[in-house]
């Protein structure tokens, strides 16, 4: 790896490489706190109030608030990831292929 | 190689049928189940094909490890898939949901939730900095020979467990689906195991596994549109009639007994989110992708399929209620469900679709473990070979086609091993083997790989001592728990009380990797330090990393 360690040096004093890092990381801390902090919250409500996940969601259906959570939750695992792809795929993406060009 | 590959094909093919035929005494489920054994061939006859075909095209040891590269995030995200979704999830799930109702829901979140987390932490960085297994990445600034030989034992540990699991439930359930004798199923498995990952590497590995996630999403998707149609699209209707057979009525709508104290949900939760990403197997299929992009595409194709997954095991479990529960042809005389509950999705099959879609699920089941089995085989065979032999004893010096030869060798000798300890495990519990296999991933893999990335701090000191520390302590608590201590080992009290050691064993890698990084003052450390700004600027940019494309 040392013909690339003269690169990795100048990508790390440039400020883009910076603010790159700074932005995925800081939305990637965000994403992951929200899966967590939902699931968290899932399995203590399942732990400590199973009742409220079992109550119907209304007078006249059997269907329980467990059933659109569960599943909600699940939706949410999956757009959550979509969400990040494409910012990734995308905005970060482009800054990286445009920091690596200017120390090609 | 094609010689050998078509002899291999051929001595398979021709016993199949003969097999069958001298076991047509032993009675399954259903008999000996006709459709099922050739739809199984046809799958086996496709996938011994492309062996063959992938055979040709496998050369070099990138190739073997990791396909070239070449795979598309698409296909990777339906291979992580097809190695994810086993047979244990969709019959155990199923079967969950089945007897408990929601409390199928809550297993099955879990499992979903770590690919997310996946995604977020590690998927552009591992692939950025690895190149065939997750060790490359652990060890990547840190002494390769310490980290690789730590991460080899946790790889080998989680794929022996997990192997394990797979074999004998692989072997019971052929028994039960095709009437095929014990035995016979496992040798079965294993020489097929053994022909997938020996000739054709990770490309014939990752074609069984995308061919599986897809019959498998096929033939689930029938039987959940068909419970479906028989309660006219109402999902209301559904749950009201489920409730109504179920002999505990609402409280299948609600969560119940599965987790009802908070440590043990925890302790649960923690294994199964953490612990996928740890599992070699699965963190190894990073590396058929070209690029960071790629590896992100193929966690959200994963993410889509297994929480899709997830939601038709719900429904097929709630459809095995209506339709299972209340047919009589489905139970023994006793009232059981034959073969067990485990096998509801099974019989829901036979209700929905006729004997030819049982024969299809059979069948998928039965691909469903062979895909297991080779992604896992391929992972222990490169910890062998790649982590303890290249990496550990030849410190990275090494002729490729001498390291891939390593690796086939491996191969066979864990074909019979894992034959042989199928043989040996007939008759044991092995429900928490896969558990421990989570536990140990989630308790040495991943907070080294994890801190490697992350923590500049780290050191080969804290990363082996805290590592090894959580390996052990997951082991350790396991065997004092109630699963092994009192059911297994026959003791009065569990040493340990909960199910699951994970909250705690992951507690003592992290404070183990802590503790033992802060305090090496050594010389070594401060090089392991040293390396951090280089690794996370390629972990970032993907600079110097291994993929087709020439930066």
């Amino acid at each position: 790896m040392e013909q690339y360690n003269e690169r990795y040096r100048r990508i790390l004093a440039d400020p883009r490489f910076d603010e790159l890092v700074r932005k995925r990381g800081r939305f990637s801390a965000i994403l992951s706190a929200l899966m967590l902090g939902l699931y968290l919250l899932f399995i203590l409500l399942i732990a400590f109030a199973p009742h409220l996940l079992g109550t119907p969601l209304g007078r006249d259906t059997v269907i329980t608030w467990g059933v659109p959570v569960g599943v909600g939750l699940i939706l949410v695992a999956i757009i959550l990831t979509g969400v990040y792809v494409r910012r990734a795929n995308g905005e970060f993406d482009r800054l990286t292929s445009e920091l690596l060009a200017e120390v090609k | 190689m094609m010689k050998r590959q078509s002899i291999a094909l051929g001595a398979l093919l021709a016993s199949l049928p003969a097999v069958a035929l001298a076991q047509s005494g032993e009675a399954g489920i259903t008999g000996v189940n006709v459709p099922a054994i050739i739809l199984f061939l046809i799958f086996v006859a496709a996938t011994l094909y492309i062996t063959w075909w992938a055979s040709k095209r496998s050369s070099t040891a990138s190739d073997y490890y990791a396909a070239g590269g070449k795979i598309t995030g698409f296909q990777n995200g339906l291979a992580i898939s097809g190695d994810f979704m086993s047979a244990a999830s969709f019959l155990g799930i199923s079967a969950l949901v089945f007897t408990s109702g929601y409390d199928g829901l809550i297993y099955s979140m879990g499992f979903l939730v770590g690919w997310p987390m996946i995604m977020f932490l590690i998927a552009e960085r591992l692939r950025n900095l690895g190149r065939y297994t997750f060790a490359d990445v652990a060890s990547y600034r840190l002494n390769q020979r310490q980290v690789k030989v730590l991460s080899a034992f946790g790889s080998l540990a989680v794929v022996a467990l997990y192997l394990i699991a797979q074999v004998v439930g692989a072997g019971k359930l052929i028994q039960l689906l095709f009437g095929l004798n014990y035995h016979v199923a496992v040798v079965l498995v294993g020489v097929l195991m053994v022909c997938y990952v020996l000739f054709g590497g990770m490309l014939a590995t990752t074609w069984v596994q995308m061919i599986k996630a897809v019959i498998l999403l096929f033939g689930a998707t029938f039987m959940a549109l068909m419970v479906l149609y028989h309660v006219g699209f109402s999902p209301e209707r559904l749950f009201r009639e489920a409730i109504a057979v179920h002999p505990s009525g609402e409280a299948i709508m609600s969560p119940g007994g599965l987790v009802s104290d908070p440590i043990s949900a925890i302790s649960l939760g923690l294994a199964l989110m953490f612990g996928t990403a740890g599992l070699p197997h699965i963190l190894m299929r990073f590396f058929t992708v070209n690029d960071a992009k790629e590896a992100r595409k193929s966690v959200f194709v994963a993410t889509g399929f297994i929480g899709y997954f997830y939601i038709l095991t719900f429904i097929i479990g709630f459809g095995a209620i209506l339709l299972v529960s209340t047919n009589p042809t489905f139970h023994d005389a006793n009232g059981a469900v034959i073969g067990g509950t485990n096998m509801v999705a099974v019989h829901l099959a036979e209700a929905v679709g006729g004997s030819l879609f049982l024969g299809f699920i059979s069948a998928v089941a039965f691909a469903t473990i062979l895909a297991v089995v080779a992604g896992l085989a391929l992972a222990g065979a490169s910890a062998i070979s790649h982590d303890l032999y290249a990496g550990a004893i030849k410190g990275g010096n090494v002729d490729e086609r001498v390291e891939v030869g390593i690796a086939k060798v491996t191969v066979v000798v864990l074909g019979v091993v894992a034959i042989l300890l199928g043989i040996a495990f007939e008759n044991q519990n092995i429900a928490f083997m896969v558990g421990l296999a989570f536990s140990i991933a989630a308790s040495c893999n991943f907070p080294v790989l994890l801190l490697s990335m992350y923590w500049r701090r780290l050191t080969t000191r804290g990363a082996v001592w805290g590592g090894g520390l959580g390996l052990a302590t997951a082991i350790a608590l396991m065997i004092l728990g109630p699963t092994i201590w009192v059911s297994i080992l026959g003791n009065a009290e569990p040493i340990y009380p909960y199910d699951y050691p994970a909250l705690f064993s992951m507690i003592v890698a992290f404070t183990g990797i802590w503790l033992f990084s802060v305090t090496d003052h050594s010389e070594a450390g401060a090089l392991d330090r040293s390396r951090f700004d280089d690794q996370f600027v390629r972990s970032q940019t993907g600079l110097g990393a291994s993929g087709r494309m020439i930066h």
